[in-house]
Parts: structure tokens; C-alpha cells; sequence
């Protein structure tokens, strides 16, 4: 026990891991969420089929399943072997992607069929529609759930230690197994965890603040 | 007054097995003022709609400007028209609704100009400019800064009737455009709209219970019942001597009901 700070320092690298998993997965998860809600709403039907068989699939199977493919099945096909970060933004992002796909479809239903009809009698076009008239009304509905996906996404990085990313939680187990202390490294973890959830919220109740601005008193 | 500027030809409008129009035929005259009267659900909204292209038609012909609304030539035939074609046809035709449906996340001011600067590449300045002089004719020069939920419905109802005058459209369309108000904000639009009727060469399609309006506001008024103009002709003649019976029937519920025809 008394290298504590070295320890200590070896968790704070880990927590820098977890904070970039969750940056770049939540990245990736907003970008699919996008795709796949708008691809549910199209016209065409092979979009439509897409994005419904991605939303299905990935959100019918686990987490845990999809990183181990991408991890190590994925490389036996020769096309390309990530390596262990890439595999798991690639995992967290595809998996909330998809939950948060089912958000998006429903904020943008959400939005009352007389606001389309206003454009259609303005002589906006599809896209001008949906880019100045139904996205900026139905954002302000996505943003509470997108802070929730945000929270469950940071909470799922554990997951990662699975294929040996040295993440926060995969330190801590090494701070335990060498020093035989387990209270201290998952404490230290626990705040930690706490800390970044917290931040998230926060942020999302200030952004919601600002794009709901000159909103009030319509819904 | 020359070609007609709308025609209307065997028109059908079905919802499901619901058949709302059965075969109607009218033309409305370039820079004529016209009111749609009749019972509620006689289908004088689902007019109104198909001509915003809102609503599909079921059946028939529709010509604006000459030109048709739900067909175009491609290759010599005449097909169903595609939405570049509606698109383009939507440019001669504007309308303000029952509920207004104002772009609530937007100021007074870009409600107005959004669509100019859009779908007719105004420059914004200019956009502003225009948007400022429409506002100030419909009362409402001090609002231009104003989110639509900080007024009330007639203030509602005035910007609305700017943001389509803003396209500068050969037709508009008017759907109730007062039932939705306090009665004391009635008048308020009325106003404007009568002043646009005297002071424009619009063509103007107005569906409306207000009878006394329908009377000074209108050339023609058509009387529908059920999908059918059941009888039309000048207010003077439709408001003080009807021919048709269901017309009679009509006018006297309005009149029983307190109002002025
Ligand atoms: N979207 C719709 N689906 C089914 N029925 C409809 C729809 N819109 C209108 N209708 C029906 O069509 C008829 C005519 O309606 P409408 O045009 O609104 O009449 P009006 O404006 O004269 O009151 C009514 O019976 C109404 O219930
Ligand atoms: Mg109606």
C-alpha cells in the first residue's frame, strides 16, 4: 500500500480511456441515430429496410456478443482487424446508435403534421422542410433522452475491458489484484464514474436550455 | 377578366370508401374574390387543401395558371405529377389556416422571410425590408422581433396572412381563417383581409362562416353541400334571394343563430 499515488495515476489513465470511449462512442451513437432514424422515415424502402434491420439487430443483441464479433471475428474475414479502442467506440457507438435511432424517429414524429403542411404552403422543399422547420422543433424532445443514452453509453465502456482495454474499470481490477486492497480502487472508480455522469447531465440541462429558448409556452 | 385562372374539372376526393367530392366543376376568374359557404363537413376545407396540394385527388383535372396541378407531360403522355412538378406549381398558390401554424421556434420576422430567402434566393436584407412593410400593413410593425407565442391568436393570425403575402402568390387560399379567435379578435383580421380583397389584384378563395363578411368581401359566393355546389352567383342575390331550398334552410340557421348575412 504504499505506492498509493502510482496507483492511483494508474486508474487516472484508465479514466482518460473511459472518457474517450465515451466521447468518441457518443459521437459515433449520435451520427447512427441520425442516420438510422431518418433512414426509418424516408421514402424509399430499402432505406427504411436498412435502417429498421441495423435498429433490430443491434439493439436484439448484446453488447458484449457485438464487441467480441467486431473484436475478433471481424479480423478472420481479412477485410480489417481494429484495434481494441477502435473496436470499442465501433461497438458502444452501433449499439446506442441504434436505440437512440428509435428517439430521433419519434421527436420527429413528435412535431405536429400542421408544421409540415405550413412549409408545404411556404414551397419549402423535403429537405428545407425537415432542416429549417421539423429538426429544430423535435431537438429539444431528443435532448433529454440523448442525455440518458449518454449516461447508459459511459456505463457500458466497462465493457471493453473484456478484450483487455485498459480502461477505468480493467485498472482498478489490477490495482486489486497487486495490492489486495479492493475497497480503495473501486471507491476511487465509483467517484469517478459518478464525476463523468454527472457531467453529462449537466451539460445536457444547459444545452436543452438553449435550444428551447423562445420555445416556451408552445408545448 | 380573360382565362380563367383556376379550373376545376369532374373532381373527385375520396377518404377510404368515404367519398367527400363527386364529380365538381368550377373556374375562378383571375383577380376574382370567392367565398366558400356551406354546412360543415360539406368538404369546402378538402378544396381548399387540394389546392395547396395538402391533399390528393382521387379523380378529375385541376389547372392554376394554365397549367395542370396533378398531371404533367413526360414524353408526349400525360402522367401524375412528381414533386418537382407540385414544387413548382405551389409558387402561384398560398394559404393561411384555421390555426395559423406559425413556425413557433421562429421570430415574427423570420417567420416572414424564411421562405422568400429559401425558395426565391431573396437576399435577406431585402427579405427584411418587404417583410417589414407587410408587417406594418397587417398592424403589426412593432412585432417583427416578437416569438408567435408571445402574441395573441388575432396577432397570430395577422403574421400568418404576411408570411404568405411574402411569396407574393397569383392565389390565395383562406380556411376559416377567423374561427379559431376571441371574438373580439375577429375584426382585427377581418379588416386586413377586406383591405387586401379592395386593394390587390389576388386571386382569393375564401372558406368562411362569417356571412356578413362572405357578403362584402366576395364577387361570387358558392353554396356547397355535401361534395356539390348546390347554388352560386353574386352575394346579393345567394344572401337575400336564394333560389335553392337547402340554401333557405341554411341561411336561416345562420340567421336564427344571431348573425348578420
Ligand atoms: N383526412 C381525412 N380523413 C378522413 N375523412 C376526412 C379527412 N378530411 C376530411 N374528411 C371528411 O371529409 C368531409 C369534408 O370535410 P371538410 O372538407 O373538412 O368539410 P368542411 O370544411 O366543409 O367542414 C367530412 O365528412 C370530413 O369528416
Ligand atoms: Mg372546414
Amino acid at each position: 500500500m504504499g505506492d498509493w499515488s502510482g496507483y492511483l495515476t494508474l486508474i487516472f489513465q484508465g479514466a482518460w480511456t473511459t472518457i474517450q470511449l465515451t466521447l468518441m462512442g457518443s459521437a459515433l451513437a449520435l451520427v447512427m441515430a441520425f442516420l438510422a432514424g431518418l433512414g426509418r422515415l424516408s421514402r424509399h424502402a430499402v432505406l427504411r429496410w436498412l435502417a429498421t434491420v441495423y435498429i433490430e439487430f443491434f439493439r436484439g443483441t448484446s453488447i458484449f456478443v457485438q464487441l467480441f464479433w467486431i473484436y475478433f471475428v471481424l479480423p478472420m474475414t481479412g477485410l480489417w482487424a481494429p484495434t481494441p479502442m477502435q473496436a470499442g467506440v465501433l461497438a458502444l457507438g452501433l449499439n446506442v446508435g441504434a436505440y437512440g435511432a428509435e428517439v430521433v424517429r419519434g421527436a420527429i414524429l413528435a412535431v405536429p403534421r400542421d408544421q409540415t403542411e405550413a412549409c408545404i404552403a411556404v414551397n419549402l422543399t423535403r429537405f428545407q422542410r425537415m432542416r429549417h422547420v421539423i429538426l429544430p422543433q423535435a431537438l429539444p424532445l431528443m435532448l433529454p433522452t440523448f442525455g440518458n443514452n449518454a449516461i447508459e453509453l459511459l456505463k457500458a465502456t466497462a465493457v471493453v475491458s473484456l478484450i483487455s482495454l485498459a480502461d477505468m474499470t480493467f485498472q482498478a481490477q489490477i490495482v486489486r489484484s497487486q495490492t489486495g486492497n479492493t475497497l480503495l480502487p473501486f471507491i476511487t472508480i465509483l467517484v469517478l464514474y459518478f464525476a463523468m455522469s454527472s457531467a453529462i447531465s449537466f451539460g445536457m440541462r444547459r444545452l436543452e436550455r438553449r435550444v428551447t429558448r423562445g420555445l416556451d409556452g408552445v408545448r | 377578366m380573360d382565362q380563367p385562372i383556376i379550373r376545376i374539372q369532374n373532381l373527385r376526393k375520396s377518404f377510404g370508401t368515404l367519398t367527400v367530392i363527386d364529380g365538381l366543376d368550377f373556374d375562378v376568374m383571375k383577380g376574382e374574390k370567392l367565398a366558400l359557404i356551406g354546412p360543415s363537413g360539406s368538404g369546402k376545407t378538402t378544396i381548399l387543401r387540394i389546392l395547396m396540394t395538402l391533399e390528393d385527388i382521387s379523380g378529375g383535372r385541376i389547372e392554376v395558371c394554365g397549367e395542370p396541378l396533378y398531371h404533367m407531360t413526360r414524353n408526349g403522355a400525360e402522367v401524375s405529377a412528381d414533386e418537382a412538378h407540385l414544387h413548382r406549381m405551389r409558387r402561384h398558390i398560398g394559404m393561411v389556416f384555421q390555426h395559423f401554424n406559425l413556425f413557433p421556434h421562429k421570430s415574427v420576422l423570420q417567420n416572414i422571410t424564411m421562405a422568400p430567402i429559401l425558395t426565391k434566393g431573396e437576399k435577406r436584407p431585402d427579405a427584411e425590408r418587404r417583410a417589414r412593410e407587410l408587417l406594418d400593413m397587417v398592424g403589426l410593425a412593432d412585432k417583427a422581433d416578437y416569438m408567435p407565442s408571445q402574441l395573441s391568436g388575432g396577432q397570430k393570425q395577422r403574421v400568418a396572412i404576411a408570411r404568405a403575402l411574402a411569396l407574393q402568390p397569383q392565389i390565395m387560399l383562406f380556411d376559416e381563417v377567423t374561427s379559431a379567435l376571441d371574438p373580439e379578435l375577429v375584426e382585427e383580421v377581418l379588416e386586413v383581409m377586406q383591405r387586401l380583397a379592395r386593394e390587390t389584384d389576388m386571386t382569393m378563395l375564401l372558406v368562411t362562416h362569417e356571412m356578413g363578411f362572405a357578403h362584402d368581401f366576395a364577387d361570387r359566393v358558392l353554396f356547397f353541400d355535401k361534395g356539390r355546389i348546390v347554388e352560386q352567383g353574386p352575394p346579393d342575390q345567394i344572401f337575400t334571394a336564394p333560389q335553392e331550398d337547402r340554401t333557405k334552410s341554411f341561411l336561416r340557421k345562420i340567421i336564427a343563430a344571431g348573425q348578420r348575412v
